[in-house]
């Protein structure tokens, strides 16, 4: 029996039941799952911004808070934590064993997910109504291709207590320790498939465990603020329970599975990664005891010849800016807000693709079917995205000026700026990849 | 006879993100309501009430085992995540959009 835990789920998850799993989990494996299409955009444009970064923002937190405890228990880490720059976070790795006293740890960087050489004007984007790179016009910061298991499993041989990587297939960080320790062939498609499902229920960490599920009265979830993440314990052939510890709050049911299960998730019977057609259309939920849900049947066809690239184009900067109206007649003024907003700005060129929600009438949901509400606390929420800081910042000055130049009662306003990365995808041949395995020593 | 009701009464969701694709699964609390969802919620019902919203096409698929339905809605996220300028780019929040449709389940049905 393998035991791999999730000890992070997306970028900015928490840190404190990680340090739970690691110091009690009795775990073979603790997996950090911190990349999505938003996350690995704030990594070029954080590299871009300073070449030592790029990487996750909170990879020396979670290595100061689990590699003593993982080391002490023969934990290994594996993670995606190196973004957009692996060999930085190597060096944060390096850098935290040795200020802990912890001599000898080893990380094993994969490389080879930036594949910039492979893109070229002509590249066709296959979720962009298949333009080319250069009809986007804006200047490439970052490709990255999904690295899968045959680009990891290098680093377990190594040894290595850590192995960090940048984008990879989220389920094959759960996958490669399962391929590694059974020695799963790599065309067993079934044991593949069943595997690639532990890592898609494992990879958003407290999404299975209670976390994002609670909708008071009608899915309650215990101690909530203490939920735990999930532990796997996986069986040679693939068959696994998903529970957590103990004492952690939070749960696990056919539920929390369930919703878990088709996250993210398009045809069920083909979940596309690097390493396998997975096909979760037959998969079985059962509970087996309190807080512990078995998962069987998933499969599995052959894996795909082209690999999905994520490629990063310079968005300029993006803003936004808001002030609130409350009390009586406030969505009244915060219309007129909005319209003068619109007046003082968006016929200008450079504005035209501003916009203007009120958050508490129309902002999530009533943009999709047109409701319109009364209510006592309404804002006025402005975004914009330009090549220009200048013009990004011209919003900003226009609704701050609406204290004392718009509506009565306005307040509460606050505005930034930020560097833009928007993200479009490709498909490479498997065969133009290269990945590597890099080691560093404390 | 039937009564209308919310979908959230009787089914939980969750939606899900992939560049401008989004997907909401539609879980039915109660194995016996499931062939209702599944004659009811149709990948053109829900394409035809968020015409502002869905650009292109919906798809449905069916976990009739677990009692599920998967709603893959195509050129849905103003671009995607890194592109929209609402302030929820992921779309996360769908899945209460979803629910908040409404089903018709027979008047001898238990609240």
């Amino acid at each position: 029996m393998l035991r791999l835990g999730c000890g992070a789920g997306f970028s900015s998850d928490r840190l404190e039941p990680a340090i739970d799993l690691a110091e009690k989990g009795a775990l073979d494996y603790l997996v950090f799952e911190t990349i999505g299409e938003r996350t690995l955009a704030f990594g070029h444009r954080d590299r871009q911004l300073d070449p030592k970064r790029g990487y996750n923002p909170q990879l020396a937190a979670r290595m100061r808070g689990t590699l003593a405890a993982c080391k002490r228990h023969g934990t290994r880490i594996v993670t995606n934590m190196g973004v957009a720059n692996v060999a930085a976070a190597a060096e944060v790795v390096v850098d935290v064993a040795r200020a802990q006293g912890l001599s000898g740890v080893t990380v094993a960087a994969i490389e080879g997910d930036d594949v910039s050489d492979l893109i070229g004007p002509e590249t066709i984007l296959f979720d962009n109504h298949d333009k080319t790179v250069a009809e986007v016009g804006r200047p490439v910061v970052g490709a990255n291709v999904y690295l899968g298991i045959d680009a990891i499993i290098p680093g377990l041989e190594s040894g290595a207590d850590v192995v960090i990587t940048g984008r990879v297939a989220d389920p094959s960080l759960f996958l490669s320790p399962l391929v590694h320790h059974y020695g799963w062939k790599r065309d067993d498609w079934q044991r593949l498939g069943q595997g690639t499902l532990v890592g898609h229920l494992m990879e958003c960490g407290m999404q299975i465990t209670g976390g994002y599920f609670a909708d008071p009265g009608r899915k309650n979830v215990p101690r909530l603020a203490d939920c735990g993440f999930p532990i796997a314990e996986v069986a040679e052939n693939g068959g696994c329970v998903i529970t957590k510890l103990a004492d952690a709050g939070g749960m696990v049911t056919s539920r929390t599975v369930k919703e878990q299960l088709m996250y993210e998730v398009h045809d069920p019977a083909a979940y596309l990664t690097p390493d396998v057609t997975a096909d979760f259309s037959g998969v079985t939920v059962q509970e087996a005891g309190r807080d512990r849900v078995a998962v069987a049947n998933g499969s599995g066809h052959k894996r795909p010849d082209k690999l999905k690239v994520t490629i990063g184009f310079d968005g300029g900067f993006f803003g936004e800016a808001g002030v609130s109206y409350a009390g009586p007649n406030a969505t009244a003024r915060a219309a007129l807000a909005r319209d003068i907003l619109r007046d003082r700005l968006a016929r200008r060129p450079g504005f035209e693709a501003l916009r203007i929600d009120l958050i508490g009438i129309n902002s999530l949901h009533a943009t999709a079917h047109g409701v319109r509400e009364e209510s006592a606390d309404v804002r006025v929420h402005t975004a914009m995205r330009s090549a220009s800081r200048d013009d990004v910042a011209t919003m900003l000055w226009e609704v701050e000026s609406l204290l004392c130049c718009g509506p009565a009662g306005g307040g509460g306003y606050r505005g930034q700026i930020t560097p833009s990365v928007i993200t479009h995808s490709t498909l490479i041949d498997r065969d133009a990849v290269r990945p590597s395995v890099r080691m560093f020593r404390a | 006879m039937t009564r209308r009701i919310k979908l959230h009464e009787i089914a939980h969701a969750r939606a899900g993100d992939k560049g401008n694709t989004s997907n909401v699964s539609v879980w039915a609390y109660d194995p016996g309501d499931y062939p209702l969802l599944k004659e009811q919620l149709t990948p053109e019902r829900i394409k035809a009430a968020y015409p502002a919203l869905i650009q292109g096409s919906v798809t449905r698929y069916a976990l009739d085992h677990l009692h599920g339905l998967n709603f893959v809605m195509h050129d849905a996220l103003e671009g995607g995540v890194n592109t929209s300028l609402g302030l929820d780019s992921h779309g996360k929040s769908w899945s209460f959009l979803v629910l908040d449709l409404d089903v018709e389940v027979p008047d001898n049905r238990p609240a």
